[in-house]
């Protein structure tokens, strides 16, 4: 954080609770005059989707303190190993997370 | 137990709707999916160099995990302010779609602005889902305390988890700490794609996930923020393709 200039409470306030929280007041203000389905919301859907891609693809492949000291091919290999989980039982996330999780301290411990 | 207060007794009437959401968040898959991800973004902040005042106090300001955990790799790392607050905006968008969709189904009659800011930040994916099932089979008057006691729980829950895991970051092992922080990427995944009933989101997925590391290696300036708009944009063109062939 040594390169930051804003003190982080400060940082919290405007860079993480405004724009973030303006879109829940922007829907009260709407109201019931939005479609979902209109195209607008759906490309927002979109580049929201991708862009929380691109933090996952990010946490994995340039990850902060703890989980660097795991080596890249186990992070590959957990998230991998995670998400067929998730497809082959029933989509279901928590199983997803628990299988992800086991072949990450798996790994670690026999490779870290 | 007693019995439930009858209606004419609105207050009575509200708190008891209160717990009555309270008990549903309690018991519900979603406590446990709150408690596990918040453990993780607990450690992440702890690794980031945040202090534990911090991580609550952003789990009960933005209630938003993924423009939590972009706020602080952001942060952390020293990306522009502005792509910061950009990347975080857009994250949160579909907090937009899902107050218009709940509103409707809770607000009171002659309700105001000012009454509806404190239940819609409770609004998140988890409180959404559960408000939006349960809540049109609950007497209208009684519907907004019924969310604001799913919401208070879940918050609440989320609000330890986050000091229990940048606690236990500090306190255990190594591999604790990275096992913790990777429930993050793993549950973004997972709970993203259990979410994309669209062609579009599910393009939009793999799209960000190709191009989101392609643009970091190259060191593209705003990466987070133009893996968005390329690979939204681009599920977005194949979504309009299709839908013009068919």
């Amino acid at each position: 954080m040594t390169n930051f200039i804003l003190e982080p409470y400060l940082a919290l306030l405007l860079l993480g609770f405004l724009p973030s929280e303006m879109w829940r007041w922007l829907g009260i203000v709407v109201g019931g005059g939005l479609d979902e389905g209109s195209e607008i919301i759906l490309w927002v859907r979109a580049v929201a989707t991708a862009l929380v891609a691109g933090v996952i693809a990010r946490i994995v492949l340039i990850p902060p303190g703890a989980l660097a000291s795991v080596p890249l091919t186990v992070r590959l290999a957990a998230i991998a190993c995670g998400f067929l989980a998730f497809l082959a039982i029933r989509r279901s996330a928590f199983a997803g997370v628990l299988v992800g999780e086991a072949v990450l301290v798996a790994g670690a411990l026999a490779f870290g | 137990m007693s019995p439930m207060p009858t209606s004419d007794t609105p207050r009575g009437a509200a708190s008891a709707a209160f717990l009555a959401g309270a008990r549903t968040a309690a018991t519900s898959v979603f406590v446990v999916v709150i408690t596990v991800t918040y453990v993780g973004f607990g450690a992440l902040a702890h690794d980031f160099g945040f202090s534990v005042g911090w991580a609550m106090l952003s789990t009960l300001l933005l209630w938003a995990g993924p423009a939590q955990v972009i706020l602080v790799t952001a942060l952390g790392s020293g990306t522009t302010l502005i792509e910061l607050a950009v990347a975080v905006g857009l994250s949160s968008v579909r907090l937009l779609p899902m107050v218009v969709a709940l509103l409707p189904l809770v607000r009171p009659a002659r309700s105001r602005f000012w009454q509806l800011v404190v239940p819609t930040h409770f609004i998140a994916v988890s409180v959404w889902v559960e408000a939006m099932r349960l809540a049109p089979g609950l007497p209208r008057d009684d519907r907004i305390a019924f969310c604001n006691g799913i919401g208070v729980t879940l918050i609440g829950a989320g609000t330890l988890a986050t000091a229990a895991g940048f606690y236990l970051s500090a306190a255990l092992p190594l591999l604790f700490g990275a096992a913790a922080m990777f429930v993050t990427p793993l549950s973004f995944l997972v709970s993203t794609a259990r979410n994309s009933r669209l062609l579009l989101e599910k393009a939009a997925l793999g799209l960000g996930l190709v191009i989101g590391p392609v643009f970091a290696f190259y060191k593209v300036e705003l990466d987070l923020l133009w893996t968005g708009i390329v690979g939204g944009s681009i599920a977005y063109a194949v979504h309009r393709v299709r839908a013009a062939m068919a």
